[in-house]
């Protein structure tokens, strides 16, 4: 049954007795055309958009613990496509163009709320390079605009603008950019999913790939043996953990991000504001909480948790940017995995296994590419050739050459 | 995170920088060819686990350190000097 106002207020009026289940608990088939292992933002749209605009509908996407439990719930629910390189933009743009038509698609209420997003500048240099990316990003239709340090007054008077290190002097803005509620985009591709008879199937963790001949036939899982045509992998975080059962070693290292939220406070900060210099960005979400992170904490982890020295390097950020902020109280931390990529940018690729689909790399911009990783991923397992959007996330581009390198920062993953 | 310096004792992991897997230590020989120095550039073990790994300590005497560390829980395992890591002493 669809969600509407209409049954809203009927629900209201009835007693709330009406709602049930959004997807179904279907126990594991033995054998599927796809599989998808990880059920998180991208495993869920990759399955939707295979039965959407693939037909495949002998789909199973297998998750180790709940449904959305992993990164899909752990990040800072910004979307935005403000990228520079030719490899990367064009996919992030169809990223926000899914956003844009995300609650119609799926009928189902993501909160897409496009407020904005502002990158600050410092420096004339700051600004040749930023106007660069704007330019950049007009030429694939996502919109920019540069503001000068008067505009950005007007619209965010609450900046520390005289800091005598990092003055700021205006900044880069996208205005189409904005946040998402990260659980609902969960649940939306998995009730869309489910509704086109997508198994999704939680609680079942992959312990192995059956290969035999260079070939996937299924994956050993702790529900048993399931039997696969084909096998997406899309487990950001633990790629290297997953794909080592596979016998490969990937361009990868994993990190650990912590975020940050306050108590709730009236609207404040009305768009995304990234402090790039001070290693800082926050916005508000719709309950109030001040919603803010920074770096990496730089070192190898697998712990969903990071140490004190960055909690204390991004409130350092966030008072510098903007002193009022000294006085809400902070209410959680918490820290998600990140597949840091040797490039920084992602991977969606076959691998040297027949049969076997890899999608990982995301560092800390997997969520706003929820939606455009689903498309492409699902046309790459549909049809075996990579979406035209994504032709440059090979696995191959760093033996190579060809990396998407939008720091400039080299093989640091934890610079990226 | 305290780190166990060989020479100074327990040292705040704040005071180091950290390069990545101790296996940057053996770099190819030049025989190896693009492919193997691909490898070593690019390819990591990634392990969910105890990980060897390099930590220069930037803010104090300036020595690289292979500190072995478990990745699931960050603690702490041992350090030893990674120049007598490399010259075979203790690896």
């Amino acid at each position: 049954m669809g969600f509407s106002g209409f049954r809203v207020i009927k629900e209201a009026l009835t007693g709330h007795k009406g709602w049930g289940p959004l997807w179904r608990d279907p126990a594991p088939r033995a054998q599927y055309d796809i599989v998808i292992v990880g059920g998180g933002g991208h495993g869920l749209a990759t399955a939707y958009f295979l039965a959407k605009l693939y037909g495949r509908h002998r789909v199973a996407v297998l998750e180790k613990g709940w449904l959305g439990g992993g990164n899909i719930g752990r990040n800072t629910t910004i979307i935005r496509s403000n990228y520079l390189l030719p490899g990367n933009q064009p996919f992030y743009e169809l990223s926000m163009q899914h956003w844009e038509r995300q609650e119609q698609d799926l009928n189902f209420n993501s909160m897409v709320s496009q407020r904005g997003i502002i990158n600050l500048i410092h420096s004339d240099a700051q600004r040749d390079s930023f106007r660069r990316r704007g330019n950049s990003m007009m030429l694939t239709g996502a919109g920019a605009r540069l503001l000068d340090r008067d505009e950005l007054r007007q619209m965010v008077p609450f900046l520390n603008y005289d800091n005598a290190r990092f003055p700021i002097k205006g900044g880069l803005m996208q205005t189409r950019a904005g946040t998402a509620r990260h659980d609902g985009v969960a649940w939306g591709y998995a009730r869309a999913a489910d509704q086109m008879g997508v198994d999704i199937i939680q609680n079942c963790e992959v312990t192995g790939f059956r290969i035999e001949g260079g070939q996937v036939r299924g994956v050993e899982t702790s529900r048993g043996y399931i039997g696969a045509g084909k096998v997406g992998v899309a487990v950001a975080g633990s790629s290297g953990r997953v794909m080592a059962m596979a016998g490969l070693r990937l361009p990868i290292e994993s990190h650990v991000l912590q975020a940050f939220v306050t108590e709730g406070l009236k609207p404040v900060i009305p768009g995304v504001i990234t402090f790039g210099a001070g290693h800082f960005y926050i916005s508000q979400s719709d309950k109030g909480g001040l919603v803010f992170g920074g770096d990496i904490d730089g070192y190898n982890s697998y712990a969903q948790r990071g140490n004190l020295p960055v909690i204390e390097d991004v409130a350092e950020g966030g008072m510098a940017l903007m002193p009022m902020i000294g006085r809400a109280r902070l209410l959680r931390s918490w820290g998600g995995l990140m597949d840091m990529s040797m490039d920084g940018s992602p991977i969606i690729d076959r691998t040297p296994v027949e049969g076997l689909y890899f999608n990982g790399g995301w560092c800390y911009g997997g969520f706003k590419a929820t939606p455009a990783s689903g498309h492409v991923f699902a046309h790459l397992l549909a049809t075996d050739t990579p979406h035209d959007t994504a032709t440059a996330f090979r696995l191959d581009r760093f033996a190579r050459g060809h990396l998407i390198d939008e720091r400039g920062a080299g093989a640091q993953p934890n610079l990226h | 995170m305290l780190i166990p310096h060989p020479l100074l004792g327990l040292r705040d992991a704040q005071e180091f920088t950290y390069l990545g897997d101790a296996a940057l230590l053996n770099r190819p020989d030049p025989a190896a060819g693009e492919a193997g120095f691909a490898d070593y550039v690019y390819l990591r073990d990634n392990p969910a686990g105890v990980h060897r790994e390099l930590w220069f300590h930037e803010q104090g005497d300036r020595s690289w350190l292979v500190v072995t560390r478990n990745t699931l829980t960050h603690e702490i395992l041992g350090a030893e000097l990674a120049r007598d890591v490399k010259l075979g002493g203790t690896a």
